[in-house]
């Protein structure tokens, strides 16, 4: 079976951390990534740009509504997730509205990656 | 990470809302800073414990309110013995205080707090001492430092700032939209004063001044989150940290200043330039142009040319022009020059600075430039004469030495001729 592990933090304190703080969990991190990923068993890593810097596309009205900002609705939960290569925001929306049009009703949140490693599993 | 740098970064991230709600309920501002000092001290004895509590900046106005009516309670105690009907009134007053702790007040509680460390009485430098003090929490040595002062001089400054805003009647009442717009314009500028006091640091004094940029980058990071739509505040967080993503090429090992053309832009910070980029690109989405947004698109020119040879001039020299119609200043018209030399040559450039020469005579850059440019047209006396007037206005050791090079160049240049 695959599991998802989603990260949850306060990213006022997290972002409050000085770079060798940062350093020192990220390094503490990889320790616990690199047998898992010898071992063909680590998919993909991601961390993600602060809320700040995310755009949420509201796909249950037509057309779908832009908004500044993470997803911050409690009604509707986390279902899944894709990690898409676009050139800017613009071009990243465009995916959103496809996709939107593919299955109507709930949210996009889109953020930008600060950092990705893809990983030793094979499908 | 131990327990204590946890609890110390919490503590951090939670201050600005704590001591800003905190304001709102006493109204004075050195009550507001002890409850919360309180706060944070019964923080650290209880959390290492009981772990942090999952809303922090509520769990810290709480108590911090508590420990203040405490504080109240104990000095009429002192004072006088109270008689019955005394007690009684104090204990009605918390009724209404407990009301108010909804948490619906949070954004302006922020904004407000910022909002009178701008007060236009103070000197841009104690706005910026007050904002470290109050805001962002750093301590008075810490501060000092920073503005290479003494410890006692500068908690004097900070004392008679706060006796000055103080007496100003900031209303406490939630803005209207208008006075809302105007409170974020006010703090947008302070906060990009505290970057620059740090930024514009020479290399001496930089290792005292780093932490300013760091300040300056999580308030506006904490308005833009207060505020996530407002296309101004994403420029001006982008433009910090596009300037910032090259602080460690800004200077060699020698503590001299690295021109942009010649830094090493492997040390570009790219997780920096990422997030600026970003920043820029939702803030476009709104299509309302302005200050901070051009200037950190001129920014992003620089941040997206691998090579100096790749820098994209011509748009450059048209965003300071969208930047001199929005925000007419010599200084703009200055930066501007730099762009039309590489587009159009030094001959238009040289053009486009002289009328600038009365309102920036005292202005190191002008004659910077105007040496540099001179230089590239071959009229080296001229330009020796701008040099050595750029080394007498230069403010920091970095400048004028990096004018001195200028004029060892000039003189082997002419040796050559000879």
């Amino acid at each position: 079976m695959l599991y998802a592990f989603l990260c949850y933090n306060n990213e006022d304190a997290v972002f409050s951390w000085s770079q060798a703080e940062d350093e020192k969990v990220m390094s503490a991190l990889r320790a616990v990534q690199t047998p898992l990923e010898r071992a063909g068993r680590l998919g993909p890593v991601a961390r993600l740009m602060p809320t700040t810097a995310a755009t949420t596309l509201r796909k249950d009205s037509e057309p779908p509504l832009v908004l500044d900002g993470p997803f911050a609705e409690t009604k509707e939960q986390l279902l899944g997730f894709y990690v898409i290569e676009c050139e800017d925001l613009e071009a990243a929306l465009d995916v959103a509205r496809d996709l939107a049009k593919a299955n109507p009703g709930g949210a996009y949140e889109v953020r930008p990656l600060r950092l990705f490693r893809p990983g030793s599993l094979k499908p | 990470m131990s327990d204590l740098a946890w609890i110390d970064a919490a503590l951090t991230a939670a201050r600005p809302q704590a001591v800003g709600a905190l304001l709102r309920y006493f109204r004075d501002l050195d009550v507001a800073e002890e409850a919360f000092q309180d706060a944070c001290l019964r923080a650290l004895r209880t959390w290492p414990q009981k772990g942090p509590p999952r809303d922090a900046a509520a769990w810290l106005i709480m108590v911090g309110r508590n420990a203040a009516i405490d504080q109240v309670r104990r000095k009429s105690r002192q004072q006088a013995l109270p008689d019955e009907e005394t007690i009684s009134d104090l204990d009605d007053v918390e009724t209404p205080l407990v009301e108010r702790l909804d948490g619906a007040d949070y954004r302006d509680d922020v904004l407000r707090l910022l909002f009178i460390c701008c007060h236009p009485d103070l000197p841009a430098t104690q706005q910026i001492a007050l904002a470290l003090r109050i805001v962002s929490g750093l301590s008075v040595r810490q501060i000092a430092r920073a503005f290479l002062v003494g410890e006692a001089a500068m908690e004097q400054r900070i004392t008679r700032a706060k006796a000055r805003i103080a007496n100003a009647d900031v209303p406490f009442e939630a803005p209207g939209p208008i006075e809302r717009a105007e409170r974020l314009g006010a703090v947008a500028a302070m906060i990009y004063l505290v970057f620059n006091e740090g930024y514009s640091a020479g290399a001496a004094e930089r290792d005292d001044r780093a932490a300013l940029p760091i300040e300056a980058m999580r308030l506006a990071r904490l308005l833009l989150r207060l505020y996530p739509a407002e296309p101004e505040i994403m420029g001006l967080m982008a433009l910090m940290l596009l300037q910032h993503s090259r602080s460690a090429a800004r200077f060699d090992a020698d503590g001299q200043i690295v021109l942009l053309d010649d830094q090493d832009r492997g040390l570009w910070d790219t997780r920096m330039i990422g997030e600026g980029l970003a920043l820029i690109d939702k803030a476009i989405r709104h299509r309302r142009r302005g200050p901070y947004q051009v200037q950190a698109a001129i920014a992003a020119m620089h941040a997206r040319a691998a090579r100096p040879e790749d820098t994209d001039w011509a748009h450059i020299d048209e965003l300071y022009a969208a930047l001199e119609q929005l925000e007419p200043s010599p200084i703009v018209t200055l930066n501007r020059a730099v762009a039309v030399s590489k587009v159009k040559g030094p001959a238009a450039a040289l053009e486009m600075i002289e009328p600038l020469g009365e309102r920036l005579a005292g202005y190191f850059y002008f004659f910077g430039l105007k040496g540099s440019l001179l230089m590239q047209l071959g009229r080296s006396a001229e330009a020796k004469c701008a040099f050595d007037q750029a080394i007498a206005l230069a403010t920091t050791p970095a400048q004028a030495a990096h004018m001195r090079q200028h004029l060892d160049q000039l003189s082997k240049e002419g040796a050559a001729g000879n």
